[in-house]
């Protein structure tokens, strides 16, 4: 019988994996199984370009289906996976065909986090997470018409500087008593929030709500303190939840996520995972993580396929993300998490840029970069090298970063 | 169709079609070449499509300008002739460029 893996999930990780498993000269089968219809897809444009219409379905794919088809990979989409059968190695998807498999990868990502209020189901009410969310959202898009946005996460504020630049009127309700509370120090968090005003988004914190009302065709978003939104359009953008529960049930170890090691191996030596849904550990870090990210699926990913061609390279990555909002393109470099000083670097211009590095007992354990590419790239390269800067220094602009890596 | 060849740090050699007007990452993701990641998708944010556009191509593909410079400037082990594939449209005066690529793209 011919070799085969059966990757499921159809995000960034499954189509880094399949990619890089034909890279190393996996020989056999390779079959990408996923429940949403289209072909790997790239998430980030969803909250950004996609979004406001500027791109097609089609341009955002990873690489064109038939790339697929033509590097010997079977790409079954549309095709839920209902169970796996780790004793029998049988995957059985939902309208009955079971494949069989030596070895198997999970990348089933990580889904919108549901929000607990009532009436999420009704009409004109969106998360986002998939290519058909945002198609519902579109949908619903018109200038002049009323959005609200529920959540003041990356997601959130970046939907949000989509619809205000398609000519909606938007309002963002966030929880927290500030916007991008759980990432960002709360200077970052300020900046952000005086350039959506700016930009006439009605931004609300510390806001909880309690329902949508949905009658005689009008929404109305219904807060705890009693203050109502009208809505022609809602999304709500309040985390994503991590996908374990096929891992679960099939008796694999889970806890905040699949626990994978560094080698993206699971508790079951025929099965890898990588991407949104492991926790991982992380030796620059010392400690593990689950992380939601591309690069992390990416990387992730590739280290899982060396693991099944038998070529193992342990995954040691800083963690990196990116947001692009308006004219700010921010660039974060490391997780910030801990953090006990941050050093400010630019005066919170939006055509200059500055940088906020976040220190622990004086070492650097993140930067948040706003227009600041230089500075993103020479933080990546201290987090890696473990190099120590001077805090006096990160904030003086006569000095030229690139001194520190010397 | 221009044809671009890849040149993989171990000496790997891929050659693939791409349309004119598409990046010279995307055409390495679509034909599976992994020395490329383009893990952005091409906004110039992680430069992760990192290349050496070789010698006798450079003047015709041209020098980074802006931001793409200044990340190029931080990447791993840059080199004179080095750009972030995603900035680089090809063109059908490209067909033949050669492009080798880093030992890692991060």
């Amino acid at each position: 019988m011919q070799r085969r893996v059966v990757i499921v999930g159809t995000g960034h990780a499954a189509a880094q994996l399949a990619s890089s498993l034909r890279q190393q000269d996996w020989q056999g089968e390779i079959l990408l199984v996923g429940e949403e219809s289209q072909a790997p897809y790239q998430r980030p444009p969803l909250s950004k370009d996609y979004l406001a219409g500027e791109r097609t379905a089609d341009s955002i794919l990873i690489r064109p289906a038939a790339a697929y088809a033509s590097h010997g990979i079977d790409l079954l989409t549309g095709r839920r996976v209902l169970s796996i059968d780790r004793t029998a190695k049988m995957v059985a998807l939902e309208d009955g065909q079971q494949l069989n498999y030596q070895k198997l990868a999970l990348c089933t990502g990580a889904r919108a986090r549901p929000a607990s209020i009532r009436g999420v189901g009704s009409p004109g009410v969106f998360y986002l997470r998939t290519l058909a969310d945002v198609d519902g959202i579109r949908a619903n898009i018109s200038p002049g018409k009323s959005a609200v946005i529920i959540g003041g996460g990356y997601i959130g504020l970046e939907a949000a500087a989509v619809l205000r630049g398609l000519g909606m009127a938007v309002t963002l309700l966030e929880l927290e008593a500030r916007v991008l509370s759980r990432v960002c120090a709360s200077e970052v968090s300020a900046f952000y929030v005086e350039v959506h005003r700016e930009e006439g988004v009605d931004i609300r914190t510390g806001v909880e709500v309690l329902s949508i009302e949905n009658g005689d065709g009008i929404r109305v978003v219904v807060c705890a303190d009693g203050s109502r939104f009208p809505a022609d359009l809602i999304i709500i953008g309040v985390g994503v939840t991590p996908n374990v529960e096929l891992a679960e049930a099939c008796g694999l170890a889970i806890d905040n996520g699949i626990l994978v090691d560094e080698f993206a191996r699971t508790s079951d030596p025929d099965i890898v995972a990588a991407g949104d849904c492991t926790n991982h550990p992380n030796e620059l870090l010392g400690r593990r993580v689950r992380l939601e990210s591309v690069p992390n699926a990416v990387e992730q990913a590739k280290t899982a396929a060396g693991t099944l061609c038998d070529r193992p390279v342990p995954y040691q990555s800083y963690p990196w993300f990116w947001s692009d909002q308006y004219d700010l393109k921010l660039q974060i470099a490391g997780l910030s998490e801990g953090y006990d000083q941050v050093v400010l670097r630019g005066g919170k211009d939006r055509q200059k840029g500055f940088v906020a590095w976040y220190l622990r007992g004086g070492r650097l354990l993140a930067a948040d970069c706003i227009n600041r590419p230089k500075e993103f790239m020479v933080a990546r390269q201290l987090l890696a090298r473990g190099l120590a800067v001077d805090p006096v220094a990160l904030a003086d602009e006569t000095i030229d970063p690139k001194n520190w890596l010397s | 169709m221009p044809l671009i060849h890849y040149v993989e740090a171990n000496g790997a050699e891929y050659e693939a079609e791409v349309p004119v007007g598409q990046s010279v990452m995307q055409g390495a993701v679509d034909n599976m070449i992994d020395g490329i990641l383009g893990e952005c998708g091409g906004v110039c944010s992680c430069a992760t499509c990192h290349c050496y556009v070789d010698e006798d191509w450079f003047d015709k593909v041209g020098p980074p300008e802006g931001s793409e410079q200044m990340m190029l400037e931080m990447v791993p082990a840059p080199e004179p002739t080095s750009r972030l594939s995603c900035q680089i449209k090809v063109t059908a005066e490209l067909d033949g460029l050669v492009v080798r690529l880093p030992v890692s793209q991060y």
